[in-house]
C-alpha cells in the first residue's frame, strides 16, 4: 500500500464519478434507454401490483419448471445484448476501410468483442441449456422435481448475478479488453489495470458457482430420481445427453474456477502465476483455461444433440435408430472431449508429436459425432416426417452442422491450423457449429416444448419467417468470413487497409441484418402466440410425443405426475399409448413437495454485491457482504419449513379438471 | 514419406486453386495461393483433407435432403414403407461407424506425417518441390521481437536490424527465432508460412523459405491490446541483388540498436514508421528472451541455472528487485511523447529497476506515467 487513503477511497474504493463513460455517446444513449425502459417496467409492475406475485410465484420458487422458464428468459435477454454487440462489430468492420477508423475506438471495440464472446457462451448458451435441462429432465424421468430444489433456485440466481455484473460493466467502469478467455499477461494487472478483467473474473466466478451446483443437482436427479423401470438404457436420449453434459460440467468447471482464482491472486495479491515478473508462466493459463474450455464446447452441444434426437424421432413418427450406439457415441464424446484441449493452440510451439496427438484425438471425436448424424438420418428413413417448426430446425441443423464439422476437422490438422488459426475462418467455423448446432437446437427445443410449458403452440407463420431469415442470414454472414480467412484476415481487427476485403465485410453485415430480422420475427412469434393463445391451445400431447413429459398435462401441474409412472420401454409414452394406457381416475393422495424460499435470491444478491465490491476495491463492503452470505447460509440451515403436502382433494380437483378437458377434446 | 502428394495431385491442386478463385478476381486468396514453399505445402494439406472429408460429407448431405424429402408425411408413394419400430440394423451400424473411421485413419496418418514434416522447428530439407537443400547450407537467421505494437527484426549474421519491415532473399532457407516483449502475439506472414506465437520470456522457432519475389504484409494474429489492428509490417521477398541492395540501405542508416535504443523503442506506440539500424547489440535478443534487457534485471537463464544448482540460499529471498519486468500501465501510450511529435520518447527509461508494483492504487489512465 502506498501513500495515504483518503476517506472517499476508503468508502468507495476506486469508484468515482469518472467511472461512468461520459465520453462514449453510444453508451450514454444506451444508458438513457435502459433507465427509461427500466423505470417504465418498474412502474408497470407496481401499477399492476405484480411485485408480490413475481416474488412469491417466481423468484423464490423452487419448482424446476418455473426455474427452467426463468433460465430461458435470462438467456433470451442476454442473447439480445450479445447480439447487439455482434451487430456493432459487423458495422465497425464494414465501415473501417479506406482510412476510416469506423465509429468505435479501440477501447470500446475491444470491450465489445470480449463481451460478445463472454455473454454468448456464459450467459446465453449456458442459461438456455440449463433451462432446457431443468424443465425437461425431471418430466422425462417421471420425477416431481430435481434432487435439491433449493440449490436449483440458488444456482439460477447465481447465474443471474454473474449476468448482472456483466451488464453493470457497461455503465460503470469498463469490461475486459482481452478476448473472451482473457489470456495473461494481457489480462494481468500491468497490462489491464482498470476494472475490465475484474468484472470478467467475478462475473464468471459468481455464475460458475451456479453452473457447478446445477450440474451436481442434475446428475443427482438423473441418477437417483428415475421412475421405476427406467434403467439407464431406457432413459430418453435427451436425459442421457444431459447426464453426460452435467458430468462434464462438474468435472470441468472447477478447473475454470481454480484458473480464475490464480489469475485473481495475480491481480489482487501480487502473486506471479501468469505474469512475466518472477518467472510466472502464461502458457500454464492457456492450457488450464482450455482444459475447461474444450469440454465446455461439448457441454453446450451435447444436450442439443439430445434435443435433435427427440425431435427427429417424434416428427418421423419412429423409434430413434440405433439408440444404443447413440448413447455410446455420447459417452465417447464426453471422454474424448478431455483429450483435445491443445488443438486451440497448436501454434504455441509444442513439438510435432504432441501436436499430432491432439490433432488426431480431435479427428477421432468426429467419428461418434458422425455416427450420431447417421443415426438421425436413418431415423428419418422409412419414417412419416411432419415438417413442423422443430423438425425444420433439426434438418437445418444437420446440414449446417455437417459443414461446420468439416471445417473443424480442417482446423484439427496442425499444419493447416498454422495458416487458419485465429483467422476469420476459425470464427466462421465455430459460429457454424455453435449457431448451427447450439442455437438451432435451442430454437428447435423452444418450438417443440413451448406447448408443454404453456399449453399452446407457437405461431407457425412467424416461426417460418424467423427460420428462413436465420438460414439466409447465417450463410450470408459467415460464408464471407470463411473466404476472408483464406485471404489471411485475422480476428479481432478493428480497421483494415486492404480495400479488396471491403465487399466481404459488407455482405457479412447484410447477413447480420437478416439475422436481426430473424430474431425480430421470433419475438413477434412469441408475442402473436401469446396474444392468440386460445386459438393455439393444445392438450397434453400435441406432437404425438414419445417420452414421458408428454404423458402429463400441458402445462404440467406443480407436482408433474399424480401417480409416478412405471417404465417398460425407452419411448415410454409411445409404449403407453400403444398399450391403451388408461389414466387412473381415482385414488389420489396428498403429494409431498418442497417449499419456496427467498434464501437463494438473498445469497446470490450478496454474492453479486461481494463481487462488485471486489471489482472496485471497496474492501469493507466485500468483507461485509461475504460475512452476510455466510450468515444467511447458516441461518437458512435453521429454516425447518422446507416442505409441504399438496392435499389429496387439490390433486383430485386438478386431475378431474384434466379429465373433463380430455373428455371434451375427444 | 518425403512428399505426401504425388506430382499429379500437386499439379491438380496448383491448377484448381486459381480456378476456385476465378469468380472472385481482384481478391487475393493468399492462403490458397502463397509464394513460400511451407505455405504451399500447408495449402495442399488443406485441399487434401477437404477432398478426403467430402468423400463422406457430400453423400451424407445428399442423403439428409433426399430422406427428408422422400419420407415427408405427404408423400403417399412411400406410405407403405412406414415402419415405426425399425430402429436397428447391424449392417448399417457397422457402416456408420466404419466409414468415418476409415476416413479418419487416412486423415490421421496424413496428420502425423505432415505435422512432423511441417513442424516449424524442423530445419528445411528442400527449397521447393524440385530442389533439395544442401545439408551444409546454414539458414539465414532472423530474430523477431513482437513489441507494443510493432515488430523488430534483427539479422544477427548481417549485423542489422529493422522495425516493421522484413526482407528475405528468395530461395534461401530462413530460421526465425521469435519472442515478444510484453504480451502474447502471433507471428504470421500468409505468403510465407504458417504462424507461431510470439511470447514474452519464451523463444519459438519457424523455418521457412520464400520462393518468389513478392511484396506483401505480415502481422500479429493474436490480439495483443489497443494497438493490435495496426501491428502490421511490410514483407518483401527479394532476389539476391535486391536483397543485397536492401541490406546496404540498412547499413547506411545512422541509427544503432543498443539497449537504450531498444528500451525506447519498446515503449507502446501505434503505426510506428519503418526504421533501419546499421548495427544491433548481438546479445540483445537473448536479453529480451530472458526478460533482462534493462540494467539491473536478472536474466531468467541465470535464475534457472541457480535453481538447478539447488538455489541461492535464504538471502536470495530478499533479492527480488531484479525479477520485476512489467511496470504498471504497461500498455498506455505516453501522451507526452506523442504531443512532442514523437512515437517514442527520446530519453531512455531510468536504468534502475522499477519499484514493486503497488496493486492497490491503479485508477485508470491518470497513473500512466509512473515508473517510466
Amino acid at each position: 500500500m502506498s501513500g495515504t487513503l483518503t476517506t472517499t477511497q476508503m468508502i468507495f474504493g476506486r469508484l468515482t464519478w469518472d467511472a461512468f463513460p461520459w465520453h462514449e455517446p453510444i453508451v450514454v444513449a444506451t444508458f438513457v434507454a435502459v433507465v427509461l425502459g427500466g423505470a417504465a417496467m418498474v412502474a408497470a409492475l407496481t401499477y399492476f401490483k405484480l411485485w408480490g406475485y413475481l416474488w412469491k410465484e417466481w423468484f423464490t420458487s423452487v419448482d424446476h419448471k418455473k426455474i427452467g422458464i426463468m433460465y430461458m428468459v435470462l438467456g433470451l435477454i442476454m442473447f439480445l445484448r450479445g447480439f447487439a454487440d455482434a451487430i456493432m462489430m459487423r458495422l465497425q468492420q464494414a465501415l473501417a476501410f479506406n482510412g476510416s477508423e469506423g465509429y468505435l475506438n479501440a477501447h470500446h471495440y475491444d470491450q465489445v468483442f470480449t463481451a460478445h464472446g463472454v455473454i454468448m457462451i456464459f450467459f446465453v448458451a449456458m442459461p438456455f441449456i440449463t433451462g432446457l435441462m431443468n424443465y425437461i429432465v425431471p418430466l422425462q424421468i417421471g420425477a416431481r422435481d430435481v434432487s435439491f430444489p433449493f440449490l436449483n433456485n440458488f444456482s439460477f440466481w447465481m447465474t443471474t448475478g454473474g449476468a448482472v455484473l456483466v451488464m453493470i460493466s457497461l455503465f460503470l467502469g469498463e469490461f475486459a479488453q482481452t478476448g473472451w478467455l482473457a489470456y495473461p499477461p494481457l489480462s494481468g494487472l500491468a497490462y489491464s489495470p482498470a476494472t475490465g478483467v475484474d468484472y470478467y473474473i467475478w462475473a464468471l466466478q459468481v455464475a460458475g458457482v451456479g453452473t457447478t451446483l446445477s450440474g451436481i443437482n442434475l446428475i443427482a436427479t438423473i441418477v437417483k430420481m428415475r421412475a421405476p423401470g427406467m434403467s439407464l438404457m431406457k432413459m430418453p436420449v435427451f436425459t442421457w445427453t444431459s447426464l453426460c453434459a452435467n458430468i462434464l460440467i462438474v468435472a470441468s468447471f472447477p478447473i475454470l474456477t481454480a484458473t480464475l482464482v490464480l489469475l485473481s491472486l495475480d491481480r489482487y495479491a501480487g502473486t506471479a502465476f501468469f505474469t512475466n515478473d518472477f518467472g510466472g508462466n502464461p502458457m500454464m493459463y492457456v492450457n488450464l483455461i482450455w482444459i475447461w474450455g474444450h469440454p465446455e464446447v461439448y457441454i453446450l452441444i451435447l444436450p442439443l444433440f439430445g434435443v435433435f434426437s427427440e425431435v427427429v424421432s417424434t416428427f418421423s413418427g419412429k423409434r430413434l435408430f440405433g439408440y444404443t450406439s447413440m448413447v455410446y457415441a455420447t459417452c465417447c464424446i464426453m471422454v474424448l472431449s478431455y483429450l483435445v484441449w491443445l488443438h486451440h493452440f497448436f501454434t504455441m510451439g509444442s513439438g510435432a508429436s504432441v501436436n499430432s496427438f491432439f490433432g488426431i484425438t480431435t479427428m477421432i471425436i468426429s467419428i461418434p459425432t458422425g455416427a450420431k448424424l447417421f443415426n438421425w438420418l436413418f431415423t428419418m428413413y422409412r419414417g412419416k416426417i411432419r415438417f413442423e417448426l422443430p423438425m425444420m430446425w433439426a434438418v437445418a441443423f444437420m446440414l449446417t452442422f455437417t459443414i461446420g464439422g468439416m471445417t473443424g476437422v480442417m482446423l484439427a490438422v496442425p499444419p493447416a491450423d498454422f495458416v487458419l488459426h485465429n483467422s476469420l475462418f476459425l470464427i466462421a467455423h465455430f459460429h457454424n457449429v455453435i449457431i448451427g448446432g447450439v442455437l438451432f437446437g435451442i430454437f428447435a427445443a423452444i418450438n417443440y416444448w413451448w406447448p408443454k410449458a404453456f399449453g399452446f403452440r407457437l405461431n407457425q407463420f412467424w416461426g417460418k419467417v424467423s427460420f428462413w431469415c436465420w438460414q439466409v442470414g447465417f450463410w450470408l454472414a459467415f460464408t464471407p468470413l470463411y473466404i476472408l480467412g483464406f485471404m489471411g484476415v485475422t480476428r479481432r481487427m478493428r480497421v483494415f487497409d486492404d480495400p479488396s476485403l471491403h465487399i466481404w465485410f459488407i455482405i457479412a453485415a447484410v447477413g447480420a441484418a437478416i439475422i436481426a430480422a430473424g430474431i425480430g420475427a421470433m419475438l413477434v412469434q412469441f408475442a402473436v402466440s401469446i396474444w392468440k393463445r386460445d386459438e393455439l391451445k393444445v392438450e397434453g400431447d400435441p406432437w404425438d410425443g414419445r417420452t414421458l413429459e408428454w404423458a402429463t398435462s400441458s402445462p404440467p401441474p406443480e407436482y408433474n405426475f399424480a401417480f409416478t409412472p412405471v417404465v417398460y420401454d425407452t419411448d415410454t409414452w409411445a409404449d403407453m399409448k400403444r398399450n391403451n394406457y388408461q389414466r387412473p381416475l381415482s385414488g389420489y393422495q396428498a403429494i409431498h413437495m418442497p417449499s419456496s424460499t427467498g434464501a437463494g435470491v438473498i445469497l446470490a444478491a450478496l454474492a453479486t454485491l461481494c463481487g462488485f465490491s471486489l471489482i472496485w476495491y471497496i474492501w469493507w463492503l466485500a468483507g461485509l457482504s461475504f460475512v452476510g452470505m455466510i450468515a444467511v447460509a447458516i441461518g437458512h440451515t435453521f429454516n425447518y419449513k422446507r416442505d409441504f403436502y399438496i392435499p389429496a382433494d387439490v390433486v383430485t380437483r386438478t386431475e378431474e379438471e384434466r379429465t373433463r378437458i380430455l373428455a371434451a377434446g375427444v | 514419406m518425403s512428399h505426401p502428394l504425388s506430382p499429379n495431385w500437386t499439379r491438380l491442386f496448383r491448377w484448381s486453386a486459381p480456378i476456385l478463385a476465378a469468380p472472385l478476381a481482384g481478391c487475393n486468396w493468399v492462403v490458397m495461393n502463397p509464394s513460400g514453399d511451407i505455405a504451399v505445402q500447408q495449402r495442399d494439406l488443406i485441399l487434401i483433407s477437404v477432398a478426403l472429408m467430402l468423400l463422406i460429407v457430400v453423400p451424407v448431405m445428399a442423403l439428409i435432403v433426399w430422406f427428408a424429402w422422400r419420407y415427408r408425411a405427404a408423400n403417399e408413394a412411400v406410405a407403405k414403407d412406414y415402419d415405426p419400430d425399425w430402429d436397428h440394423s447391424t449392417k448399417l451400424e457397422l457402416l456408420i461407424w466404419s466409414a468415418p473411421l476409415l476416413i479418419i485413419i487416412a486423415l490421421g496418418a496424413l496428420t502425423w506425417v505432415s505435422t512432423h514434416k511441417l513442424d516449424p522447428y524442423r530445419p528445411l530439407d528442400r527449397i521447393d518441390a524440385k530442389t533439395a537443400i544442401d545439408p551444409k547450407v546454414k539458414p539465414l537467421t532472423v530474430e523477431v521481437v513482437a513489441l507494443d505494437w510493432k515488430w523488430l527484426f534483427i539479422y544477427p549474421e548481417l549485423g542489422i536490424a529493422t522495425v516493421n519491415e522484413l526482407a528475405l532473399p528468395t530461395n534461401v532457407p530462413v530460421r526465425f527465432d521469435i519472442t515478444a516483449s510484453t504480451v502474447m502475439n502471433s507471428f504470421y506472414i500468409p505468403e510465407l508460412a504458417g504462424q507461431i506465437y510470439a511470447m514474452p520470456g519464451m523463444k519459438t522457432q519457424l523455418h521457412a523459405v520464400a520462393n518468389k519475389p513478392v511484396g506483401s504484409v505480415g502481422f500479429s494474429a493474436n490480439y495483443s491490446g489497443a494497438g493490435f489492428s495496426h501491428m502490421r509490417f511490410a514483407y518483401k521477398a527479394l532476389d539476391r541483388a535486391g536483397f543485397d541492395a536492401w541490406v546496404a540501405k540498412a547499413k547506411a542508416s545512422s541509427a544503432r540498436l543498443d539497449r537504450n535504443a531498444y528500451l525506447t523503442l519498446a515503449k507502446p506506440s501505434e503505426k510506428a514508421p519503418v526504421a533501419y539500424y546499421a548495427a544491433a547489440d548481438p546479445k540483445l535478443f537473448d536479453a529480451i528472451v530472458n526478460l533482462c534487457p534493462k540494467a539491473g534485471q536478472r536474466c531468467m537463464g541465470e535464475l534457472m541455472h541457480v535453481n538447478m544448482m539447488g538455489g541461492a540460499g535464504k538471502e536470495s529471498a530478499r533479492d527480488t528487485q531484479g525479477l520485476k519486468y512489467d511496470y504498471p500501465n504497461g500498455h498506455v501510450i505516453d501522451q507526452a511523447d506523442v504531443n512532442r511529435g514523437q512515437e517514442t520518447a527520446p530519453d531512455a527509461p531510468g536504468a534502475t529497476a522499477t519499484p514493486a508494483a503497488d496493486h492497490s492504487s491503479h485508477s485508470g489512465a491518470d497513473a500512466h506515467a509512473q515508473n517510466r
